[in-house]
């Protein structure tokens, strides 16, 4: 166990250290932060997508709550940084609109079926679940098919970009977004059954340690944690190397985008926090002394819809100008208003989707018994 | 009779390899990373505008 660990320990350094010979000091770090994001994730179980499904089903808001403490303590330090160097880094502001919206409730039902988000696929693939593999590569699918549609999509209409500090200021924005944020951890708290409204103190160190993590992935990058736009890209590699024109599409034509189809991917800053995250992710799961079961014994049926949802993820997550992570977690704790508005479609999709995901996830088991049983 | 599925160990190092070829074979199919033109190690005080991509941008 001893060599294992200490394997492990060395695995991410090694990483980084090629990372740092081919693409420099800043991509090094960015794999460093996307580690630590996958160690926090997977080590201390800090999820969206599961917290979201109990608050629904077992009225425990712990998890919701810890999450909003995470983006509050980000906002804490990201708003004022926004402000303070504007030439130097940049908040995830996108607009809200119609495909917005409905690609977040969409995405919304979807995490519910995989049990993942964005970052939760990658971290279920890293930590060896076989479903979040699976998804995973329906992600990377579908957010690279979003690409290629989403000028079509935003034509349907949409507002300007809009954040809380146009609205106001910087010190106004920050204090409307921790006083949002406090206001949404009350109402989950007081739907919460007795002693399901607390975080317990993993939940807490997650929170901190997050935000430390999304705070530095700001500084280093010069933009917040995001994780649909690595995965898009990654897709518009794959197709590109198969010999699709991807740069004659309308966003990959965008020279910020045509910059990254053509350089390495370890210039990307998303794909750098990605990879991370399924590092750390492994690392945090082979830590451990027992591993856990696989627990993905679907029917075929069940294997289709991962993958379908899989595909709804990235596609939807595209739309909706980021996940869980680029819009829920970075737009409202760079204080674009698209997060809050993603936030609502987002959880009012989950409520469908948790209804779905038995009916959808049948397992083989429960089938075979079924026949026995007729 | 229960599929068999790979354990968790399987599919995490077979993810964790997937990703290693995607970024050997990108990396060799890609012009090579100029030192003197790779970014500052940290964006804040470096003085130069965010370069990257977003998936909140358009």
């Amino acid at each position: 166990m001893l060599t294992t660990r200490l394997v492990l320990l060395v695995l991410p350094l090694l990483l980084a250290g090629a990372v740092f010979s081919t693409a420099g000091p800043r991509s090094a770090l960015l794999l460093l932060v996307g580690v630590g994001f996958g160690l926090v994730l997977e080590g201390l179980r800090f999820g969206f997508a599961g917290p979201w499904r109990l608050a629904v089903t077992e009225r425990d808001g712990r998890g919701v709550i810890a999450q909003l403490v995470a983006i509050g303590l980000t906002a804490l330090i990201a708003i004022p940084l926004l402000d303070f160097a504007p030439g130097e880094l940049a908040g995830a502001h996108a607009p809200i609109g119609l495909a917005m919206i409905g690609g977040a409730f969409v995405f919304g039902a979807a995490m519910q079926i995989v049990m993942g988000c964005g970052s939760g696929t990658l971290v279920n693939a890293g930590s060896g679940n076989l479903a979040g593999a699976v998804a995973l590569v329906g992600f990377i699918i579908g957010s690279f098919a979003g690409t290629l549609h989403l000028d079509w999509w935003t034509s349907l209409g949409s507002l300007p970009v809009l954040t809380i500090q146009d609205l106001a200021g910087s010190n106004g924005g920050l204090a409307a977004t921790l006083a949002g944020l406090l206001a949404i951890a009350v109402i989950f708290f007081r739907r919460s059954d007795p002693g399901k409204r607390l975080p317990p103190g993993r939940l807490w160190v997650a929170a901190v340690l997050l935000a430390v993590l999304a705070v530095l992935n700001l500084v280093i990058a010069g933009q917040p944690w995001g994780i649909v736009y690595g995965l898009g890209l990654w897709g518009a590699k794959a197709a590109q190397a198969g010999g699709m024109d991807v740069a004659a599409n309308v966003f990959w034509s965008n020279p910020t985008n045509t910059g990254r189809l053509n350089q390495s991917v370890l210039t990307d800053f998303t794909s750098l926090t990605n990879f991370g995250i399924v590092v750390g992710a492994l690392v945090a799961m082979r830590w451990r002394p027992v591993l856990a079961k696989q627990v993905t014994n679907f029917a075929a049926s069940g294997w289709a819809s991962i993958v379908i949802a899989g595909l709804l993820l990235g596609y939807s997550a595209r739309l909706a100008f980021g996940c869980n992570v680029g819009a829920f977690f970075s737009g409202i704790s760079t204080g674009s208003l698209h997060g809050w508005v993603w936030f609502a479609a987002a959880f009012a999709g989950s409520f469908y989707g948790i209804r779905l995901r038995p009916i959808l996830l049948r397992l083989a088991e429960s089938r075979q018994a079924i026949g026995r049983a007729a | 009779m229960t599929p068999a599925h790979p354990n968790r160990l399987v599919v995490a190092f077979g993810t964790l390899l997937a990703l290693v070829a995607f970024v050997f074979a990108d990396v060799a199919g890609s012009p090579a990373i100029d030192p003197f033109q790779a970014p500052a190690p940290v964006a804040l005080g470096s003085g130069q505008a965010p370069g990257g991509a977003h998936c909140s941008q358009l």
